[in-house]
């Protein structure tokens, strides 16, 4: 018996180290996972991975047709590369694999630059920005974090963005935290805080779609923005999408796309803080 | 009556594509149940041969795929195929190979619990009758082992059924996802919808499931 789990042990270390093994090759030797720009023209189809259930950036609607402002965009790459585009279902945590294997050209999938990801993946230019921002009660506004007082707290949802930022630059701030969405909305329904910090894409909807909540800090901590994202490499692809984006600025191309998508939930106030075009941050 | 939400299946072709969702489901585990079943029966009975290494090689191979969860072995599949071989196989293609990868090993496995179970004294009275080693088989030993077998393989389908609700996330579109897409692009219309869909994705699981349930209870007593 003692044999026996020996051999086992030291086979399911073999197929360990093999598994990490290929992870680590792949860095190096069979980093050549791509299309250029010149197959994908060739094969006159392209693959580009979108989310399907992230309404309004990317999901299908009620006749199995790709949507919203991703989608939008992707499309009028298919049209000017003159190929299809043949949209994957991708999620948030599969994203980087799927360039690194090649298995999608382009991921535009409401994917934020981070200095993390910029080592697995390239960026093109950005087509959006993102932040944080602060919802508050019309009748008590909070317009600044600055000067707070020591009484009240914010709701955060555990595990985001915003609660790191605030843990990190306004530690004095009481926070409420919530695991989840649905929970952190009714306590702040049921005003056991002053105001919820979320993404400022979030916090927007929010206040447009209940009565008497305004966000009074639309815009907070580092902004950061929305690309798309090519295979490592992949300088053909990468230079066509840029050159498109910086093209598609004198058509004003994604403040329709911003139109055509987003004015549903966002409203059209948000418009100019939301849509980069031409990739020009401010 | 609470509004469940229920009537965002009937917007455009919803409830059809939940249906075409179940579907590409079934399809993935019935040709996957389909490939694992022989196949089990085979590696069962060879691991309760007398070749020691046979034994090992199968055990470490049931092991592994026990050990992984479902979810990283569609990872290692679908996409570690692609980086380590170069082999770009589709997300339906990956889901089957790992469903009957992992069906093998578990319907084996059960396969030689049963056979094992098989007290000494049948295959030792067989002989004294006389009976050859393939009728000792055919007429003794297998009609035990299927009655012992039945309700666990049974068990270990419907778990493959409900398993593919796992490989949405190497892309592929099947009922969970498009049940989240649904609800998703109704988030602004129809808030609560996520119980509703839910609640007819569960009826459809358990459309599917209760049959074979059915089969095993109705089999069991038919051979008691």
């Amino acid at each position: 018996m003692k044999k026996l789990l020996a051999i086992l042990l030291t086979g399911i270390l073999a197929v360990g180290i093999t598994a990490c093994g290929n992870s680590a090759e792949t860095a190096s030797a069979k980093s050549e996972g791509y299309r250029t720009l010149d197959e994908i023209k060739e094969s006159g189809t392209i693959n580009i991975g979108v989310f399907s259930d992230k309404n309004p950036f990317g999901y299908v609607d009620e006749n199995g047709t790709y949507q919203g402002y991703d989608v939008y965009f992707a499309e009028r790459i298919g049209e000017d590369l003159g190929v299809e585009v043949n949209f994957v279902s991708t999620e948030a945590a599969n994203r980087i694999e799927y360039l690194q294997t090649g298995k999608v050209d382009i991921i535009l999938a409401n994917f934020t630059v981070t200095d993390e990801r910029k080592e697995e993946v390239d960026f093109a230019l950005p087509y959006m920005n993102v932040a944080l921002g602060v919802v508050s009660r019309e009748d008590n506004e909070i317009t600044s974090l600055d000067n707070w007082n020591k009484d009240d707290s914010i709701i955060v949802i555990s595990g985001t963005t915003a609660e790191t930022y605030l843990i990190e630059n306004y530690p004095d701030i009481p926070l409420q935290k919530f695991d989840s969405y649905a929970t952190a909305k009714e306590a702040f329904e049921n005003g056991t805080s002053v105001a919820w910090e979320n993404d400022n894409t979030e916090v927007i909807a929010f206040s447009l779609q209940n009565e008497g909540y305004t966000v009074g800090i639309p815009s907070l901590g580092s902004n950061d923005t929305i690309a798309p994202a090519v295979t490592k490499g992949n300088a053909t692809l990468l230079d066509w999408i840029n050159n498109e984006i910086e093209g598609l600025a004198a058509e004003k191309f994604f403040h329709a796309d911003y139109e055509a998508t987003l004015t549903d939930t966002y409203g059209s106030d948000y418009e100019e803080s939301l849509v980069v075009e031409g990739g020009k941050t401010n | 009556m609470p509004d469940l939400g229920i009537d965002v299946l009937l917007k455009g072709s919803n409830m059809l594509r939940l249906l075409q969702g179940l579907w590409v489901a079934m399809k993935i585990s019935l040709v996957s149940i389909g490939i694992s079943i022989p196949l089990g029966l085979i590696v069962g009975t060879l691991m309760t041969t007398r070749f020691k290494s046979l034994k090992v090689i199968f055990r470490i191979y049931l092991e592994t795929i026990r050990i992984l969860p479902q979810l990283v072995l569609l990872f290692l599949v679908y996409f570690g195929s692609t980086r380590a071989l170069g082999w770009n196989l589709s997300g339906e293609m990956a889901s089957i190979i790992v469903f009957t990868l992992w069906g093998t090993a578990e319907m084996g496995d059960l396969v030689r619990s049963a056979l094992v179970s098989i007290p000494k004294h049948q295959y030792e009275s067989s002989e004294a009758l006389g009976f050859t080693k393939g009728q000792m088989y055919y007429y003794i030993i297998i009609p035990q082992t299927i009655r012992r077998l039945l309700p666990l393989s049974i068990n270990l389908i419907t778990r493959m059924i409900k398993t593919t609700s796992l490989i949405l996330m190497i892309g592929v579109v099947e009922m969970l996802k498009v049940a989240q897409q649904i609800i998703e692009a109704n988030r602004m219309t129809s808030p609560n919808a996520a119980f509703g869909v839910f609640l007819v994705v569960f009826i459809l699981y358990f459309i599917v499931c209760w049959p074979f349930s059915t089969l095993a209870t109705h089999l069991e007593k038919k051979w008691r």
